[in-house]
């Protein structure tokens, strides 16, 4: 049985929904571990979750980059193993070098909090494994810096090797070519700005972000 | 040792804040204002023994962790 682990950093406010929707509702082994932890030895894939590591002070994930977890969460990413970083996460990932782009302030200059439909790109992934090409899923956004951005040549990259892997159907936040959600070149790192640790009950409005835990469940065991 | 650090915006992203406030600029009467962008200003106390140091301290500092090189382009000034 695979084993999940969710980074805690000074400032992280999703990791508690994210071990419930693994642990709770998948019912799959997940811990929280506290950024000063230096290894992750017996985990099979790791989280990074949403909130504002370090207050978000300098740019989001800027700081949480320097934490002692992101060592053996680099390690994990050359291993293969599942890296994913949701929100505050994908920043982080981002800052880290471990996930292209960087994020601007929405073009609206606000905070949005608010479910969007998002369409799915790739089936093959850790986030989209029991999900189809096209399928489209309500999930909420809640970030004021999720306006994807990367120069056009990265961009370019990004859509040759089918590593978009959600794009917003209304472009909310004005991002590049309305992504959502990449993965690294190898598959095995993945960013997502919206919030599927949300939506994982039909309580919550929708359990469209169960899909996307079942996925990484599936892509976990497939090639732990 | 004092070191001034500002980080800006490259000139091919978008830069919704600086334009907010140059919109507010035309809208208060400062017409002459053609364009306005937002950046971030640091100052550094270090210790080091010659200003040359302080420079690549500063430099090394402000590459690695003050700026991020998607978004963001650096200067940095040595004051004794």
């Amino acid at each position: 049985m695979p084993r999940f682990a969710v980074s805690v950093f000074p400032g992280s406010n999703c990791e508690e929904d994210v071990k419930y929707a693994l642990e709770d509702v998948l019912g799959e082994p997940t811990d929280l571990v506290w950024h000063k932890e230096t290894s992750l030895e017996g985990y099979d894939a790791v989280i990074l979750p949403g909130g504002f590591a370090h207050g978000d002070y300098l740019r989001p994930g800027a700081l949480a980059r320097f934490s002692p977890i992101m060592d053996p969460i680099r390690e994990m990413a050359e291993q293969g193993k599942p890296v994913i970083g949701i929100c505050n996460g994908f920043q982080m990932l981002q800052e880290a070098g471990l996930l292209e782009g960087a994020m601007l302030r929405n073009r609206t200059l606000t905070y949005i909090c608010r479910y969007v439909e998002l369409r799915v790109e790739h089936g093959d992934s850790p986030l989209t494994a029991t999900l189809e090409e096209g399928e489209v899923l309500r999930i909420p956004i809640g970030h004021a810096d999720g306006n994807y951005f990367a120069d056009e040549e990265t961009l370019a990259a990004l859509e040759t090797k089918g590593r978009v892997l959600f794009r917003y159907v209304e472009n909310v936040n004005g991002a590049e070519r309305s992504i959502a959600g990449i993965r690294s070149e190898r598959g095995n790192v993945v960013g997502l700005m919206p919030h599927p640790d949300r939506c994982y009950e039909p309580e919550l409005g929708t359990d469209d972000g169960r899909k996307v835990f079942e996925s990484l469940v599936a892509w976990t065991k497939e090639h732990a | 040792m004092k070191a001034n650090v500002i980080v800006r915006l490259k000139e091919a992203v978008h830069d919704p804040q600086g334009e907010t406030i140059g919109n507010v600029l035309k809208q208060v009467g400062y017409g002459s204002v053609a364009a306005v962008r937002q950046g971030k200003f640091f100052e550094l106390t270090l210790e080091a023994s010659s200003k040359e140091e302080a420079l690549r301290l500063a430099r090394e500092i402000a590459s690695r962790v003050l700026s991020n090189p998607v978004l963001e382009v650096f200067e940095v000034e040595v004051k004794e």
